[in-house]
């Protein structure tokens, strides 16, 4: 998720990605996961790639660059943006909101001077808020990359983040 | 077969790998051999000991010694003292921590486990746990005693309804798409659990992912369905591996594949992972995901089990809708009906969240009322404070009051209420949520994830977030509750699924039993929970205050002025109500005004 781009070449993922689920249509979704994990977002060359790799009229698999760049700005997970080295994913559903999420997001917010989906101009931090992760009773919950903290209360931030490189 | 005389287990998780698990496992190994004890111990590769934060971990049996926190230069040692000489070597020993489970404790009061009967009780990786627990007996006794009809038909007679929210008839749903004369047939399991502070299905997945499998197995039997598809969302990546795990030690067994059990039903399932979209919890929008199309919903009829994925039937349930028919089958459908109110039979899970002092997932009987739930099974309210609302069936269900708690827990009674039954979330309130700033809050995230597709939901959510805001921000005019209503009522009427149908609810549910805070924001411009910033300002009470200084320093804006060791005073120009000084003040000298 924090890989930066140039230590991939994009069509060497593209192609492990289309190995692992396949050459039709529905494997669109799965592959622009995958490249989505490698470089933190889908890079356009990315889409040109999976194009060029996918499309095969003669297999009756048609596919525009404007449906892989439509799915990629459609779904949450996926990012048409480049993204920090670490994403922090702030849980803002209710169940968290009424546990005192707001003072966790209005920290983060003010820790960071970041507003939602902004990136650090160093590209160390990118803070996103997310979908609710079912982590509920624990909450407030934040997600720094892979890693979950549960309980989170307003003093803990600083001790969280500096943890990151 | 060799004998041995003690066994290691080495943790070899992710965390305990990184902190040089199989560096210990192979120095276990070379000392063994130079100490001669190879043949008489054996030593094991295995998952999860204990928390793997003091990793690496490992176990010794038979004494049932854990061990932690050594290195690779600690092996001689520890084998020496605990293998040679008999000595439990402290140092390194684990202090037993009593696990708490947060989310499912030991059984609750009124509590009735049908679907979470096996989650933490079995261990989800391995198949014969689950086989152990009567795993796939119900899959036997449809295949040998049951026709595929009389299958649908102890359905239909269990009462089972959909579990997803809606609670359309199981077994109805099953006939239809039996008698649909098309092939192939799919069975889809909704495993796009999106509601906020809804995570019963997660820990079905995580915790008894085979009685999902079974139950779509036998589904796929009953509608003559040869292929099926998971589709969970991408938040939950420890149900995606569990499921995976399970799938293929279902196939390795030939609970999936080519002649199950030896018949010549074939069945198989695949595991799709969503993007991020909450919409692809509606059926139509999810099977869209599947064929790698944006979530879109599209119009129903026809529905998914006349025309569903790849235009073929398409029998859909969601994960606890399939995990009660394994037990539907093995128990018979009388016992299941015998549970519940006459039109909502067997159980319902809840995750239960909020201001209550026991929150976490618990299954109650239908017909048990709000008031047991929240008071006897989640323990009542926190912190000694009111009761004030409970939000049931997610962010488009509705808030009800005190005047509901006595309703039984019913399909038809909750709607009639102006709420539904939902997946399954339950937020309970006190008296410190203000009911506008919840409504905004749902609006903001029911806005946020439409998906575009239908102009009523698209602009309609959004400009009734826009109302909403405007009254928390201490603007509200008159006839504002009016426009809100007329909105709400256009927005429910037109959108295309149920989530523009369905996204209005909160809002017209708390207009019509708090509607006096609404009209305290737009008349008194006044905020009776004393939540919306503008409407509240914060005082120091002068007698309490010692003048210790600490809220002026802690101010981010200097609001706060006073000599030491005399009351300070907060400035309400330039105070931004952050709520900071009231945080670090020693002898709770600050007061919230509205």
């Amino acid at each position: 998720m924090t890989v930066q781009t140039i230590d991939h070449d994009v069509v060497s993922v593209v192609q492990a990605a289309i190995e692992k689920h396949g050459k039709n249509r529905d494997a669109m979704i799965p592959v622009l996961s995958e490249i989505n994990h490698v470089f933190g977002y889908v890079p356009r060359e990315a889409i040109r790639e999976v194009r060029k790799q996918l499309h095969d009229p003669a297999r009756q698999v048609h596919i525009a660059e404007s449906q892989l760049y439509t799915l990629t700005s459609f779904y949450d997970m996926l990012s048409t943006k480049p993204r920090g080295r670490h994403v922090i994913k702030f849980c803002e559903n209710a169940p968290c909101h009424v546990v005192g999420g707001k003072a966790i997001w209005d920290g983060l917010r003010e820790k960071l001077s970041l507003e939602n989906g902004e990136t650090t101009p160093d590209n160390k931090w990118t803070l996103v808020t997310t979908s609710c992760l079912g982590l509920c009773s624990v909450g407030p919950v934040l997600l720094i990359d892979d890693d979950m903290y549960g309980n989170v209360t307003p003093e803990q931030i600083s001790e969280i983040l500096e943890h990151y490189e | 077969m060799a004998f041995y005389r003690s066994h290691v287990l080495v943790c070899v998780d992710p965390q305990c790998l990184a902190k040089g698990a199989h560096e210990i496992v192979d120095a276990l190994q070379d000392e063994f051999v130079a100490q001669g004890l190879i043949d008489e111990i054996q030593v094991l590769e295995t998952s999860r000991i204990g928390g793997c934060s003091d990793g690496p971990e490992m176990m010794v049996y038979p004494e049932g010694v854990h061990y932690h926190g050594m290195t690779a230069d600690d092996v001689p040692f520890l084998v020496e003292e605990h293998f040679l000489k008999g000595r439990i070597v402290e140092r390194f020993r684990e202090v037993v921590k009593p696990v708490v489970d947060e989310e499912l404790g030991p059984l609750r009061p009124k509590e009735v486990r049908v679907v979470l009967r096996n989650c933490g009780e079995i261990d989800p990786n391995n198949i014969e746990d689950y086989l152990a627990a009567d795993g796939y007996q119900a899959l036997g006794k449809a295949l040998f005693e049951m026709t595929p009809d009389k299958v649908i038909e102890e359905v239909i007679n269990s009462g089972l309804r959909g579990r997803g929210g809606a609670g359309f008839p199981a077994g109805k749903k099953w006939a239809i798409t039996r008698q649909v004369e098309d092939n192939p047939k799919y069975m889809i399991c909704n495993a796009d659990e999106g509601d906020p502070g809804a995570f019963m299905n997660r820990r079905v997945l995580e915790g008894d992912p085979h009685s999902v499998i079974e139950g779509m197995i036998i589904g796929g039997y009953a509608v003559g369905a040869s292929y099926g598809y998971i589709y969970c969302r991408a938040e939950y990546p420890v149900a995606v591996e569990t499921l995976n795990i399970a799938i293929k030690q279902a196939r390795e067994f030939g609970f999936l594949g080519n002649n199950i059990l030896g018949t010549d039903f074939n069945f198989d399932l695949e595991v799709r992972v969503g993007a991020g979209a909450f919409v692809c919890g509606e059926e139509t929008a999810l099977m869209a995901s599947i064929m790698g199309k944006r979530g879109e919903p599209t119009p129903r009829p026809p529905f998914p089990s006349v025309r569903g994925v790849w235009g073929k039937p398409s029998n859909n349930n969601n994960v606890e809708t399939y995990s009660n028919v394994p037990q539907i089958i093995l128990k018979g459908a009388p016992w299941y009906a015998s549970m519940g109110t006459e039109r909502s039979k067997g159980t319902k899970t809840f995750a239960v969240g909020g201001n209550v002092v026991k929150p976490g997932l618990i299954e109650v009987p239908m017909g048990i009322s709000l008031r047991e739930i929240i008071f006897e099974v989640a323990g009542g309210i926190k912190d000694g404070k009111k009761f004030k609302a409970v939000q049931t069936g997610g962010p488009m269900g509705g808030c009800l009051t005190e005047q509901h708690l006595d309703l039984p827990l019913d399909y038809e009674a909750l709607t009639q209420a102006g709420s539904m039954m939902g997946s399954g979330g339950l937020v309970v309130m006190d008296e410190t949520s203000c009911m506008v700033d919840i409504a905004r809050f749902f609006m903001d995230f029911t806005q946020a994830e439409s998906c575009g597709k239908c102009t009523p939901c698209r602009v309609g959510t959004r400009r009734i977030l826009e109302l909403l805001q405007k009254i928390c921000d201490g603007l509200g005019e008159d006839g504002d509750i009016e426009k809100l209503e007329n909105l709400c009522h256009e927005v429910a009427r037109n959108s295309l699924c149920g989530l523009g149908q369905g996204a209005p609810t909160p809002v017209l549910s708390t207009l019509k039993h708090f509607r006096h805070e609404y009209e305290a924001h737009i008349y008194e411009k006044r905020c009776p929970a004393k939540v919306c910033r503008p409407l509240i300002r914060y005082e120091i009470q002068a007698p309490t205050c010692t003048g210790c200084t600490v809220c002026a320093r802690n101010c981010p804006v200097e609001a706060i002025s006073g000599e030491r060791r005399q009351a300070h005073h907060i400035n309400a120009e330039t105070c931004i109500r952050c709520g900071i000084c009231m945080q670090v003040c020693n002898f709770n000298a600050i007061a919230v005004e509205s």
